[in-house]
């Protein structure tokens, strides 16, 4: 096994690690399997940065898909399943999204621990979670992708039912009985390809793979409605307010930030690639639900009276923005699409910190009752303030790329009414943010707010979110010239 | 100076100030006089790079790097100077200096005056991106960074109860017409395959005319927004909620100049689409009579100052439509220079007085001599009163009206439309102005803080004089050929008898005022409104109609879409699991029963099945 194969076996071994060693620390040392924990997450961390540095000129030109590195293990030979992991430039900013989330919300839970404690199992099923997803991402077997997929479910349902607020076991039923549903639809779609292609390969099968038309149309079909439960899309959103409005703040985070991706992810790699057949005859209905989505969110939003609901409403819009940019099919709507996935990550990951901070603060998350942070606490609401001028979208921000380029690809593709509606949308998003600021941040305070001062820890894992959403905005090149040739062969697999 | 060197002075220009904002909003707790050197530093550099660049830049200079890259489309990241921007990035300069200078005594007394710099600077930086811009979407950044600007800033005053309101107001109304804006340039960008300003110029035939006008169109409804030019002009006035200096940044040099700028830089786009400056004709010459009008019954001295903006940008977006953006830019820099001044000097009057209601003022020559000459050659140049500034910028773009109506890029009723409404114009400027300096200055002091004023300490003065000099002198660049050939006209003004008719139109202005005034130096003029200062003071109730139309049926379809997604969408997901539930529980209760009913119902089973069984299978054998 080489370098680069071993630091794709890492970032799912390091984690799982992390998952043993925090779960095995007996409960009075709770610090201590946290720390264990973080540490893992950190490892693992830098382990995604390092897959960058070894970076091999693509192997097989012409392949729709040409892994950085690969992996291509036998797994269950008697069913040929195969433990086949790779990155490439779709893949790979999520992979080091994923890693520094849960990275930063490991070391948050270093410093606080929802009630009711247990920091080091929140730690741990945290990291069962990363591995989750980044098998997700890494995964280049069909079959292992399903299985990543599925991993992820029941640690974030334990995550909300365990740490949640006061509804939570509501909020986490319908979250996984909702996402379950879409599980089934996902089994379906996984086993149409598998058992017509005869491989689950996905470098043989991206392309269509020599799948008919009725069967990628149907497994299209399925696929899509799978990943659109998990995107979320509208109309299959609503598990979405009541898990975040419920969850913790590093659940919510971890949720928001990198959790939907997998669906935007699945319905690039695999719904686009997989079936270009289908999502070439589906892609006006996406393209036509994505911006649905972003003014149906919007709207809701600006009729928002809960601060954590309003920032989940907000996150279907953007994905929204994401799922546009996918649905036309061209390499500008993929390389906005991706971008607008991490934009998206990083800049609802630091909104959920936020409103966390604010909602244990001021012990509501009603917009009514809160105000005046301004004067209560000035760094929290100029923080507050930069994420939602963040994620309204500013030029000069992460968030502009993926929604400017969305609308460009979708004028590209020639839908111009589409492009009208979703540039709207765009309007619509300032005009909520704003409202938001301003019954949150302006006038006068409605009381006094524990702990206006920012804690170390809070800064910490607020740091890199902040600098990445300038840093994404006025670089976007970090993302964009790492997926360019990837995004340009998915689109010529749709042409 | 070199061309590379240039090319780097224009990047320079605009990362001075943005990096003194970054160390600024990243110290948010750094000393005031810390605090005050970062932002008057970087006002400073960009304004003397400026300088250097206004003396050296004689031809188009670019230079561009690649930005981001979507598929085939490039997004790049560069300058493009040619001497319009580079006059353009002084009067920015000047004006941010001057207010930097002004703010630091202004805001004296305000613990948030560490941001408050910051974010001026992040704004000069903004407008002098668009200034310099080599792309499109380069341009976008700096236009919307300004718009966020704008909203921080006129936010600030926590004192104000409408302040949040206002700063609210400011930026959606700009980014309603930035949804056009970013629509046009997308377009722009899809058809012509390129973000790149001189590209994009330069591949202007391919474009069919429909799809021209269209994008015209488009890139009109953002340049209404940030210029506010009717029916978007309505955030302008409300943005007095703002610190004075901020009204003379926004007023003069930035944001609202933006919108101009950008249609002179792209006219190549505009020309050969006339319905679009047919549009902007109609929309500059409402715009204009508008914001006078409504200047000639506001209380607030800052608001007829404000109403006063917006007019005099129409005057800028009329010489746009009739095909003369040389005159458009030439009233860009004299009425930066003339509208930073009133705008700095009003902030010294209200310092003094306490108040922006000019029935609280009177009589203030004679406390606050400096700022009475100050604010005199401001008026004055702001009717055109000869030789003073905007006497020959606004006199040029009257007679490249006139001009326009036989030949001119537009058709001629737009360009009757335009000139007929700038005389008008300058006839009610004259009014405005008049009441506005003798309800002012002369009269008995009509407030006990009128009584006693007192001039500012010397960093609001000095800008305020700084100012009037070139609000007196600039006009006279207008006889300089050379500085003519830079704006992109032929050569100097022509001095002809056609000039003393807007005169004709000041005399008359100005006149009434005076005479209305002199019956009674107490009172306002403004009562011989009568019935119509109510609707002047309300400019025409425009505000009321936005929030009938636009306003309140978005804030009801929002209550009713949430409204459906909760009870529709979410209540039919709600729903199925209750009746997955509920299904459940029924066969649950159906599958309790007690032992003989339950073995009753066993064998009964059994029996069901042996008979269909029996039947089946014995039916096939």
């Amino acid at each position: 096994m080489k370098v680069d194969q071993a630091l794709l076996v890492a970032t799912l071994v390091l984690p799982a690690v992390g998952v043993i060693a925090a779960a095995a620390t007996p409960a009075r040392h709770d610090r201590l399997g946290r720390v264990a924990g973080t540490v893992a997450a950190a490892l693992t961390f830098l382990a995604a940065l390092a897959l960058l540095a070894g970076r091999r000129p693509p192997a097989r030109h012409g392949a729709p898909i040409r892994p950085w590195h690969e992996l291509d293990l036998p797994w269950v030979p008697g069913l040929d399943l195969r433990f086949h992991l790779g990155v490439d430039g779709v893949s790979y900013p999520l992979v080091v999204l994923t890693a520094l989330l849960t990275l930063l919300c490991c070391g948050y839970t270093l410093w606080r621990v929802p009630e009711p404690g247990r920091g080091r199992l929140l730690v741990g099923l945290l990291l069962a979670i990363e591995v989750g997803i980044l098998g997700v991402f890494e995964a280049l077997d069909l079959v292992l992708f399903f299985v990543s997929f599925e991993i992820v479910l029941l640690p974030m349902y334990a995550v909300i039912a365990i740490w949640g607020g006061e509804r939570r076991r509501a909020a986490a039923r319908k979250f996984v009985l909702y996402t379950l549903f879409g599980s089934v639809l996902l089994l379906v779609g996984v086993f149409v390809v598998v058992s017509k292609a005869g491989t689950a390969d996905l470098i043989r099968l991206t392309g269509g793979g020599g799948l008919g038309r009725g069967t990628q149309l149907l497994a299209f079909t399925l696929l899509a409605l799978a990943f659109a439960v998990k995107s979320p899309l509208w109309p299959l959103h609503t598990w979405l307010p009541d898990a975040h409005t419920e969850a913790p703040t590093v659940g919510s985070v971890i949720l928001a930030g990198v959790l939907l991706k997998m669906g935007t992810y699945g319905l690039l790699r695999i719904g686009v690639g997989v079936t270009p057949e289908g999502a070439r005859w589906a892609s006006p209905v996406l393209g036509a639900l994505a911006v649905a989505a972003i003014v149906i969110g919007g709207l809701v939003c600006l009729a928002q009276t809960e601060l954590k609901r309003l920032i989940a409403y907000s996150s279907v819009g953007h994905m929204g923005f994401v799922v546009l940019g996918i649905a036309t099919l061209t390499a500008t709507g993929a390389q906005a699409a991706l971008i607008g996935n991490v934009a998206h990550g990083v800049i609802t990951g630091l909104l959920f910190f936020l409103a966390g901070a604010i909602k244990d603060r001021a012990h509501t998350g009603r917009l009514p009752e809160l105000g005046g942070l301004r004067e209560s606490a000035p760094v929290l609401a100029g923080l507050l303030g930069y994420a939602a001028i963040a994620s309204l979208g500013l030029p000069g921000l992460a968030g502009f790329w993926g929604e400017a380029f969305a609308v460009v690809a979708t004028l590209q593709r020639g839908w111009t009414a589409l492009a009208v509606v979703a540039a709207l949308g765009a309007a619509l998003a300032a005009a909520y943010f704003l409202r938001l600021l301003r019954q949150v941040t302006h006038g006068p305070a409605v009381g006094p707010i524990a702990h206006p001062r920012l804690a170390g820890a809070e800064l910490l894992s607020w740091g890199p979110l902040v600098v990445l959403a300038l840093a994404l905005g006025l670089v976007p090149a970090a993302v964009l010239s790492l997926s360019a040739d990837a995004a340009r062969a998915l689109a010529e697999v749709a042409r | 100076v070199s061309v590379q060197a240039q090319a780097a002075l224009g990047a320079v220009l605009a990362a001075v100030p943005f990096v003194a904002a970054l160390i600024g909003l990243l110290l948010p707790r750094a000393p005031r006089p810390v605090a005050a050197a970062l932002g008057i530093g970087g006002a400073a550099v960009a304004f003397a790079v400026a300088v250097v660049l206004a003396f050296s830049v004689n031809g188009p200079v670019e230079a561009s790097r690649r930005w981001a890259e979507f598929g085939d489309l490039h997004v790049t990241f560069g300058v493009r100077l040619d001497p319009v921007a580079v006059l353009v990035a002084v009067a920015v300069g000047a004006v941010a200096l001057a207010v930097q200078v002004y703010s630091v005594a202004y805001l004296a007394d305000d613990d948030r005056y560490g941001p408050y710099a910051a974010q001026v600077s992040l704004f000069t930086a903004a407008m002098l991106l668009v200034v310099v811009s080599g792309d499109l979407i380069q341009l976008l950044v700096g236009w919307e960074v300004m718009g966020i600007c704008s909203y921080l800033l006129i936010g600030h005053d926590r004192r104000l109860p409408e302040a949040p309101r206002a700063a609210v107001k400011a930026f959606l109304v700009t980014r309603v017409g930035d949804v056009g804006f970013l629509l046009g340039i997308a377009l722009l960008g899809v058809k012509l395959g390129t973000f790149r300003i001189t590209e994009v110029l330069s591949r202007v035939p391919q474009l069919d005319k429909g799809t021209l006008t269209a994008i015209t169109l488009l890139l009109l409804a953002g340049v209404a927004g940030k210029s506010a030019q009717f029916p978007l002009h309505t955030w302008l006035p409300d943005a007095m909620a703002g610190p004075t200096p901020i009204s003379a940044l926004i007023h003069a040099a930035t944001m609202v100049a933006a919108g101009v700028y950008v249609v002179a830089r792209l006219f190549p786009l505009f020309r050969p689409a006339p319905a679009t400056l047919a549009t902007l004709a109609v929309v500059a010459a409402i715009t204009m009579l508008l914001g006078a009008l409504a200047a000639c019954a506001q209380q607030d001295i800052k608001r007829v100052l404000a109403w006063s903006t917006v007019s005099q940008i129409g005057y800028m977006t009329g010489a746009l439509s009739v095909g003369a953006p040389p005159a458009a830019l030439f009233h860009l820099l004299t009425h930066a220079a003339f509208k930073a001044l009133l705008f700095l000097a009003a902030g010294v009057i209200i310092h003094a007085v306490g108040t922006n209601r000019m029935a609280a003022m009177g009589g203030l020559r004679r406390g606050l001599p400096v700022t009475f000459w100050a604010m005199t050659i401001g008026l004055a140049a702001l009717v055109g009163v000869p030789p003073l500034a905007g006497f020959w910028s606004k006199d040029e773009i009257i007679s490249v009206a006139w001009a326009a109506h036989s030949n001119g890029p537009t058709p001629p009723w737009a360009a009757w439309l335009v000139w007929l409404s700038a005389l008008l114009t300058v006839a009610i400027t004259g009014w405005y102005a008049t009441r506005l300096w003798l309800r002012t200055f002369f009269g008995p002091p009509r407030g006990s803080a009128a009584e006693r004023p007192h001039e500012p300490p010397w960093t609001m003065s000095v800008p305020v004089v700084a100012l009037a000099v070139p609000s007196a002198l600039l006009g006279f660049a207008g006889l300089a050929p050379g500085f003519m050939r830079r704006l992109g006209f032929e050569g100097r003004v022509h001095l002809t008898g056609a000039l003393f008719v807007p005169l004709v139109f000041v005399v008359v202005g100005v006149g009434i005022a005076w005479l209305l005034w002199r019956r009674d130096p107490g009172t306002d003029p403004a009562r011989a409104l009568g019935p119509a200062r109510r609707v002047l003071a309300e400019a025409f109730y425009l505000d009321a109609v936005q929030e009938a139309l636009v306003v309140r049926p978005v804030v009801a379809l929002a209550r009713a879409v949430r409204r459906t997604d909760e009870t529709v969408v979410d209540g039919a997901v709600e729903a199925t699991g209750r009746g997955a539930s509920g299904l459940g529980a029924l066969l649950g209760r159906a599958h309790r029963a007690a032992l003989p009913r339950a073995a009753t119902a066993v064998l009964a089973a059994a029996v069901l099945f042996g008979l269909v069984a029996v039947v089946i299978f014995g039916g096939a054998r």
